[in-house]
């Protein structure tokens, strides 16, 4: 390629204690090209971006933005370079509109006070341009978590940016959303900027990228083009082995109902009502996917499921026992495991150890405390064993959660909560954030549970996650349960369908 | 303790201790505009150095100075442990004054009221009446919020003004000491009083360095400190892992209460045999200084404890010295409190980078964050 080289990085290596980071990462962005960068969880690609972008700063290496040697020592002066970052964490003030946010840091003044018509008025402009669809004067929180990257993206084009670097931008986002980003990041390219895109979703990477570049523990272990690729070899090379990528399971033998959701009303934050008499059963030995686009009261429901949201009617059944508003630990005890939708907020103390973490709804049970003891050795013997079966990358198990790379904090809920013994499984999202090769184990593991007689419940907004898992499918859209498919009769196309609201003949309840 | 446990320390302290110095520097040139200036000896320097060296000699001395820095300690201890403690639960526990208030004045009460006991049991009585009122009343802010929401700055702040009315009734009316034109109690009897170890010095200290371990190996070893420290840390967490997050919040505030009552109490039994009014004024914004300069932990409370009470103790014989206003280790005092807190600014001066182990540091904004 003949192309200018906007952004170089020469030999950069990087350790945090007792981790490699980055080893000699050579890497090359070129105008209006859009690199993916692969890699399994803790493989660096993170380290690198906040190298890139000021927020860390190699221990050796150099880099070279436009062809210049430059030290970045700050993301505002990587702002000043033109180089723009979507964290996969927002980084925006929810009680403040789209324009205020983006004017934070950059504000524009007139005489003494901010100028917002003209601020107002190039949102607009960027906004059409880019066909981002932003309105300025929207609040933030009121925005969905699709329309808030897409403020991050305006927020980095108004600071004229032109090297973008997008951090797993579609972790977050439903396929729909993912498709119109997908659009954005094509007119971004015409126009001559280039961008740098992390994901694990390999189809994705196929389809978006220019030029492919694999990182592994640290180190660039090949490059290539998606004409030249596959899922399949694209899996290899970041995993160093073959990888299944389609879960291998005997059909299901269901037995007694383990949870019982009989017709439940449910509200969110706001008062209304979100699900609307569900009712739904789950029985031992299977695997019962919930697909819906985000915001169809999936995440009301599991709430309601785990004790977390009150339920306004109707009944919840678990192992025979009523538990219907029972207290979250009581619905633990009952053995259930949850892996929630947001594990920073809600799955997970980032100030605490990986093994804190590990005992976070277990710490008081034998043998981890005698009585109100904690019994540290005991709970450090855990972690490290569950640190070795679930593969969570780090150099051990005392170390905070918060340094953790994303995917490896999610193995860590799932070592939590599947290496205990229950009767129900209930898992939002599961393998979101995570790479291919641990997507793979966390399957198998769900498959296990399942064949070791849990009953299983998943939500995943990856309809080939919950068609390739799922024994029986319900499509919640409304806050209803609109059908209940069997897993190997569904398409892609009939979900999608009902997904959206259609009623279709033949599949239904 | 092993390589890795003293780096952690030291790295810990580093902050703290930067702040210290930069305090006391700026001090110095306060003291030094307060001088002789440019016609002192050195150029004024010596003035501040004997300045120093008097608050020194006055703090750490002499075996009087010494037991005097201890004395004065003591109740900072206790409730610096109290704003630590809800700290670690998330909470910002303004009302130690308010707690102690009530501590100091069930003590009292128990202590004139009740007679012709033995000290094995008059004197527990005493410093458990004075845990009481701390306990309860800590926990009425802890119960507010737990069911209503109500942020504790507020709630704590507002019964600091009705511990003081309660204060000023009893202590001017029923409670007064008939002897004394004053607004105090009666001397506390005999019995209710703590002995002493060494001339000058009641158990108090001991009971404050009791404390201190106590209060650590509750946070620290016990799943009931594992579950204060888990709201705290990340209250949304803590409900999912099925911990009763209403319930820790009271518990915390309760305790951090009972530990600024046994501030009250400890000082009534130990020093000044009755409660008086207003002798409480400022320890509540003292214990938060000393809780954020010991960063939170029990063994740094007690050392920015014993700073404090040294820095006070030592300023008598400073102004004795130096005829430098004792008003200047307020200063000093406040200073430190702004770097501490001010972290950065310390941090930009000294060329500090932040390290990845402090993004788990809990920070002071914190506890004005969360609804
Ligand atoms: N602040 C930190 N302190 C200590 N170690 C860190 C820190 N940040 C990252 N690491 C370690 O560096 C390695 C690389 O992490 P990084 O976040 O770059 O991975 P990643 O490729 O982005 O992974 P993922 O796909 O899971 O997001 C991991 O082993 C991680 O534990
Ligand atoms: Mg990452």
């Amino acid at each position: 390629m003949d192309r200018e080289v906007v952004l170089e990085a020469r030999n950069v290596t990087k350790t945090f204690p007792g981790v490699v980071a980055n080893k000699d990462v050579n890497l090359k962005l070129h105008r209006g090209e859009v690199l993916a960068l692969l890699g399994e969880n803790g493989a660096g690609k993170t380290t690198l971006m906040n190298i890139l972008y000021g927020l860390y700063h190699q221990d050796s290496g150099e880099m070279l933005v436009r062809g210049e040697a430059v030290r970045i020592s700050s993301p505002s002066e990587s702002i000043r370079r033109g180089i723009g970052m979507v964290h996969q964490h927002f980084m925006l003030v929810p009680v403040f509109t789209v324009a205020e946010n983006i004017m934070l840091g950059a504000e524009t003044v007139k005489g003494l006070s901010l100028d917002s018509a003209t601020v107002r008025k190039r949102i607009t402009e960027l906004s059409e341009e880019y066909n981002l669809n932003v309105d300025p004067d929207a609040y933030v929180k009121d925005l969905s978590v699709g329309q808030q990257q897409r403020v991050e993206i305006i927020k980095a084009l108004y600071r004229k940016a032109d090297i973008l670097i997008l951090d797993e931008p579609t972790a977050v986002l439903t396929p729909q959303e993912a498709d119109q980003l997908f659009a954005v990041i094509r007119t971004l390219k015409a126009q001559g900027t280039s961008v740098i895109f992390i994901s694990h979703k390999l189809k994705e990477v196929l389809a978006i990228s220019d030029r492919i570049m694999v990182l592994r523990r640290g180190q660039v272990v090949g490059e290539t083009s998606p004409e030249g690729a596959t899922e399949r070899s694209l899996a290899e090379m970041m995993v160093g082995r073959s990888v299944l990528l389609e879960v291998d399971k005997a059909p299901a033998q269901p037995g007694a109902v383990v949870l019982n959701i009989h017709d439940i009303c449910v509200n969110d934050d706001r008062g209304q009502q979100v699900v609307n008499n569900v009712s739904l059963e789950v029985r031992a030995g299977e695997i019962v996917g919930i697909a819906g686009v985000q915001g169809n009261g999936q995440t009301e429901l599991i709430e309601a499921i785990t004790g977390l949201r009150p339920t306004k009617s109707g009944k919840v059944v678990i192992g025979g026992q009523d538990l219907t508003n029972a207290v979250p630990r009581k619905i633990t005890e009952a053995g259930t495991a949850h892996v929630p939708e947001d594990r920073q907020e809600d799955g997970l103390v980032l100030s605490y150890s990986i093994a804190d973490n590990m005992v976070l709804n277990t710490y008081y049970l034998a043998p981890f405390a005698h009585g109100v003891v904690l019994d540290e050795a005991k709970i450090r013997e855990n972690a490290d064993e569950l640190v070795k079966k679930f593969d969570v990358r780090t150099p051990s198990a005392v170390v905070p959660v918060g340094n953790l790379s994303g995917g490896n904090k999610q193995k860590v809920i799932i070592a939590r909560e599947l290496s205990r013994p229950v009767k129900l499984v209930i898992a939002s999202q599961p393998t979101r954030g995570v790479d291919v090769g641990s997507i793979e184990f966390i399957h198998k593991t769900i498959v296990a549970e399942r064949d070791r007689g849990a009953a299983v419940l998943v939500i995943s907004a990856e309809l080939d996650e919950i068609m390739s898992l799922a024994d029986r499918i319900a499509v919640m859209y409304h806050g209803e349960v609109v059908a209940i498919v069997p897993g190997d009769q569904a398409t892609r196309e009939d979900l999608g369908l009902l997904m959206a609201g259609a009623k279709l003949e033949g599949v239904g309840t | 303790m092993n390589a890795q446990t003293v780096r952690k320390l030291g790295r810990a302290a580093l902050l703290p201790l930067l702040s210290i110095f930069t305090a006391l520097l700026v001090g110095g040139v306060i003291i030094w505009l307060s001088g002789p200036k440019f016609n002192g000896d050195w150029f004024g320097i010596k003035f501040v150095l004997d300045g120093y060296g008097g608050l020194f000699l006055g703090a750490f001395g002499t075996q009087k100075a010494i037991i005097g820095t201890l004395v004065r300690a003591t109740p900072y201890i206790f409730a610096g442990l109290a704003v630590a403690l809800a700290f670690r639960c998330g909470l910002f526990n303004i009302g130690a004054e308010g707690q102690l208030t009530m501590g100091a004045l069930l003590a009292a009460g128990v202590g004139f009221g009740v007679k012709g006991m033995p000290l094995i049991i008059h004197l527990p009585l005493t410093l458990l009446a004075g845990m009481l009122g701390g306990f309860v009343w800590g926990m009425i802010p802890g119960f507010l919020k737990a069911r209503t929401g109500a942020h504790e700055v507020i709630t704590t702040i507002m019964l600091n003004y009705i511990a003081a009315q309660i204060s000023g009734y009893l202590l001017n009316g029923p409670w007064k000491d008939p002897t004394n034109v004053t607004a105090q109690t009666p001397k506390i009897a005999e019995s209710a009083r703590l002995p002493a170890l060494l001339p000058g010095l009641h158990w108090g200290v001991v009971l404050a360095f009791l404390a201190a371990i106590a209060v650590w190996y509750f946070l620290w070893k016990t799943t009931w400190g594992f579950e204060i420290r888990t709201v705290g840390a990340n209250s949304s967490a803590a409900k999912y892992a099925g911990i009763n997050v209403s319930r820790n919040i009271v518990l915390a505030m309760g305790l951090s209460g009972l530990l600024a009552g046994l501030a009250g109490a400890v000082q009534v039994a130990g020093v000044n045999y009755r409660s008086t009014l207003g002798f409480n004024v400022g320890y509540g914004f003292d214990s938060i200084a000393i809780a954020l300069l010991g960063r939170n932990t029990a063994l740094g409370v007690v050392l920015s404890s014993l700073l404090f009470g040294g820095l006070r103790n030592g300023a008598t014989i400073m102004q004795f010295r130096t005829q430098i206003s004792s008003d200047i280790i307020s200063v000093i005092q406040a200073l430190i409190l702004i770097f501490v807190a001010a972290e950065q600014i310390i941090r930009w001066i000294y060329r500090v980078p932040a390290t990845p182990d402090d993004a788990g540091q809990a920070t002071l904004s914190k506890g004005w964050g969360k609804s």
